[in-house]
């Protein structure tokens, strides 16, 4: 299969000093890789790599484009929809400005897609002239999935959508992410500390600790990998 | 890649030492040179332009009381100027009313213009950064006003005009001569006591409030109590300098205490270095003798420099002259040193 | 009880440029988190362009509309050439930067128009309306500061331009995200703020009269209005405006001579800083340590 997003020897820098020691990465087309590792093993810096929001060298390619050299409202128009730790709603706006700001850089009438995306999640229709600031933690999740959607991207990356949310809740959300990823074609890139739900749904898993990739191969070796089980899946 | 140490560790120390007696001596040769040089100057210069170094070292004083409160402790002031007329008037509402030597002026606006210092730093200490600027801007702008107020006291528009003093017999100097001296003894003295304050506890208790104030506050020192010090210091130092002006100049009136005033100080610091004790010498010569020079031009030349000083400085040099050659000087000298040592 | 509301009324228009001019401020505060000193004296330089081309004998209107729009790009070139090289810097140095544009707008003002006062005209004639409650003059600035505010209203609510500027503003890293480009919209905010303060100027030029000096007093009121109405909150900005207009007109009135109105600004200021910090409709900003 080819690969929607290929990481080539990345490194990235906070000011002087490197945090990632030459990462490869692949997330395969339609496909879904997740990036495991404990606190600080540089996730989510992986993830702020590929968007340009931190200093990196080596080889970022997307649908083959390199990528490292372009600013992230770029990459964001090359379909690249990230959707941030703490989820990066805009609290200030309502829900249905949250949704428009998403569909700022897609082509066609948004109108429609948020029809769309009131069609994934009801409970946003609901509260759509409220502020997004006042919503739930599980809603607010919705509401950055959806924001991100609105972008129509072909690689969707997500950072810890499961974090502070009660288990039904993300179910649902993984659910859902599966079933965008079937219907539409997304690639998805998946950051998460809730290693066993991720490892069942993804193609792909890499394990990274301080800085650089410790174990990688698909997501059912390892799932399998005893060490692995033992440190990150508690059993 | 390891470190290379050195294998004797003491003989390490001993060099560092060294380096260390070195830079001093170098510092106070230094400053030795600049004294002497200043001393001798005025009996080598016209009398017009004596004044005009006198009027360089009494600004030099007042961006000093800037810059221990701006750039030592972060506190924005933008009217600095309403400070340095509050010392000129009292040192002349003191010396035409009360008939006070002019000398004898200088502790009670030093005084004053501390009393004053902390109780603007009191309410200050609920502003920050811009707002805090913002107030400073209003009383800098306001004061003109408010000295024309009160005319009774402050002569109103016309202000007051001083009898300049006289200098001893015995020391056979002019008056312009005998109050350069008066005042470099005075900004000496300022330097000395700004140089103790800032190198030492207070002035590292300054400096950590202005850059990491909650972890200042944290580790235990009273924020609150230094910021307002820090205010007070700051206006004694302006206050002071204002009174020499009122001393020097002769007169003083609410036109030479506006905005522009406390703008000028800004530009001076800025230009200068806004957390260094030399930078404030030489924001003095830039406030004095740039516009003289741009006046030339035209009238409102001054100011169209002042801003492209500004500007140009915030970019090139933010850290000002003296706080970006000082750093460059030590560098340049360790790196002489070290080499030396690696040839021995 | 007449005299009093005739002030009131007369207060509401010099509160209608307070507020115009605090709505500037506050615009270029909620984008670039900057506290623009040289707004006053960007005002003052536009509305000597509105005079240079008034007195070339275009018509008013015309005038005012090309004045507008040179500001507007005017305000973007400012914000790209001289405050983008120093927008993460600390705070004291864009300080330093806002005090330089300043002196130079006001030097160079100075240097091409000289500082004689110069007579602005009004596009309003000066008759009394409403039985001398107000004046005509009056009633035209305060319409057009509120056509100006209804206009601005309907672009940030309703454009999708209107939309990215407030999310560059709000959260300027999801605003690139989504393919914002933050740059731009801050260059945007800029370029109205810099138009709406001509606006301003224009309409207090006539009262003032036109001088490089004109817009200091009436910036430290912007100031004081915008303060008092939060300084991130526009709606806060326009309702101190007018209280702060209301209130200068009616303490120089009532309670001390008009040598002191500044003075008034400054222990304005003061106190609502004391007493409420954010202002009546600002938000507390929670700063994580």
């Amino acid at each position: 299969m080819a690969a929607m997003l290929e990481l080539r020897a990345v490194k990235a820098f906070y000011g002087q000093s490197e945090v990632l020691h030459g990462i490869d990465l692949v997330v395969e087309e339609a496909g879904m890789t997740v990036l495991l590792g404990a606190n600080g093993a540089g996730k989510t810096t992986t993830l702020r790599a590929i968007c340009g929001m931190v200093r990196s060298e080596g080889q970022i390619l997307y649908a083959g484009r390199r990528l490292e050299r372009c600013t992230t409202e770029q990459i964001a128009g090359f379909g690249v929809a990230h959707v941030p730790e703490g989820r990066g709603t805009f609290i200030g706006l309502t829900v249905e400005e949250n949704l428009r700001i998403g569909g700022y850089t897609a082509a066609g009438r948004p109108d429609e897609k948020i029809q769309l995306m009131y069609g994934y999640f009801p409970i946003l229709a609901q509260r759509r002239r409220q502020q997004a600031g006042a919503l739930s933690g599980g809603e607010q999740q919705m509401l950055a999935i959806a924001r991100a959607l609105m972008m129509s991207p072909r690689l969707l990356v997500l950072d810890e959508p499961s974090f502070g949310l009660a288990p039904r809740v993300v179910e649902a959300i993984f659910a859902l992410i599966e079933r965008i990823r079937r219907e539409q074609q997304v690639s998805v890139l998946l950051v998460e500390q809730n290693a066993s739900l991720a490892l069942e749904m993804a193609d792909r898993a890499y394990l990274l600790e301080t800085g650089y990739v410790v174990s990688s191969g698909s997501a059912k070796m390892l799932a399998d990998d005893p060490q692995i089980r033992r440190s990150y899946l508690g059993y | 890649m390891a470190e290379t140490f050195p294998v004797d560790s003491a003989a390490k120390l001993a060099m560092e030492r060294e380096s260390a007696i070195g830079f001093a001596a170098w510092r106070w040769a230094g400053a030795a040179a600049l004294i002497a040089i200043a001393v001798l100057l005025p009996f080598t210069l016209s009398n017009y332009h004596v004044f005009e170094l006198t009027q360089v070292m009494i600004y030099a004083i007042a961006v000093l009381g800037l810059n221990i409160l701006t750039g030592y402790n972060g506190q924005i002031s933008l009217g600095h100027g309403g400070f340095f007329a509050a010392g000129a008037y009292t040192a002349a509402i003191l010396m035409h009313r009360y008939g006070v030597p002019y000398w004898a002026t200088l502790p009670p606006a030093a005084l004053v213009c501390f009393a004053l210092g902390v109780l603007f730093g009191l309410p200050a200490l609920r502003f920050e950064g811009p707002y805090l600027a913002l107030v400073t801007l209003a009383m800098a702008v306001a004061m003109p006003q408010l000295l024309k107020y009160f005319d009774v006291l402050t002569g109103g528009n016309q202000g007051i005009v001083l009898v300049k003093p006289l200098p001893p017999a015995a020391l056979g100097l002019d008056r312009d001569r005998w109050l350069y001296f008066f005042v470099l003894v005075v900004l000496l003295l300022a330097i000395r006591v700004a140089a103790n304050l800032l190198n030492g506890r207070t002035g590292r208790a300054f400096v950590a409030i202005r850059d990491h104030p909650i972890a200042a506050a944290a580790m235990g020192i009273n924020t609150a109590r230094y910021k307002t010090l820090a205010f007070g210091i700051s206006t004694l130092f302006t206050g002071v300098a204002g009174a020499l002006a009122a001393i020097v100049i002769g007169f003083v009136a609410p036109e030479s205490f506006t905005l522009f005033l406390s703008l000028s100080f800004l530009v001076g610091s800025a230009v200068g270095g806004i957390a260094t004790i030399g930078g404030a010498i030489v924001g003095g010569f830039f406030i004095e003798f740039v516009p003289n020079f741009a006046n030339d031009i035209s009238d409102a030349a001054p100011w169209a420099i002042y801003g492209l000083a500004m500007l140009l400085f915030m970019y090139v040099m933010p850290r000002g002259v003296v706080g970006t050659l000082g750093p460059w000087l030590t560098h340049v000298m360790q790196e002489f040193r070290s080499e030396r040592h690696a040839a021995k | 009880m007449h005299q009093l509301l005739q002030q009131v009324l007369s207060g509401l228009a010099a509160g209608a440029i307070y507020a115009s001019l605090a709505l500037a401020l506050v615009m270029i505060y909620r984008a670039t988190d900057l506290v623009n000193f040289a707004q006053g004296e960007m005002a003052m330089f536009s509305t000597y362009i509105a005079w240079t081309l008034v007195n070339a004998e275009l018509p008013f209107w015309g005038a005012f509309v090309i004045t507008l729009a040179v500001s507007f790009v005017g305000g973007m070139l400012i914000e790209r050439i001289v405050i983008r090289p120093v927008e993460n810097a600390p705070i004291l140095t864009a300080v330093v930067v806002t005090i330089g544009l300043l002196l130079i707008f006001n030097a160079t003002a100075g240097w091409i128009y000289s500082y004689t006062l110069q007579e602005f005209p009004s596009p309003f004639p000066d008759r009394p309306l409403f039985g001398a409650l107000m004046t005509t003059r009056d009633m035209g600035v305060i319409a057009v500061t509120l056509v100006m505010l209804v206009a601005l209203f309907c672009f940030f609510r309703f454009t999708a331009t209107g939309l990215a500027m407030r999310a560059a503003a709000q959260n300027p890293e999801s605003a690139r995200l989504s393919g914002i480009n933050v740059g731009r919209m801050l260059a945007l905010g800029w370029g109205f703020a810099a138009a709406i303060g001509a606006v301003a100027g224009i309409m207090v030029a006539p009262v003032l009269f036109l001088d490089p000096n004109m817009m200091s007093g009436v910036l430290l009121y912007a100031f004081t209005g915008a303060l008092l109405g939060g300084i991130t909150s526009p709606v806060g900005a326009v309702i101190g405006g007018l209280i702060v207009g209301v209130t200068e007109n009616l303490v120089g009135t009532y309670l001390i001579a008009s040598q002191l109105k500044l003075t008034v600004a400054l222990i304005l200021i003061i106190l609502v800083l004391v007493l409420k910090p954010n202002g009546l409709f600002g938000t507390a900003v929670v700063r994580r340590v």
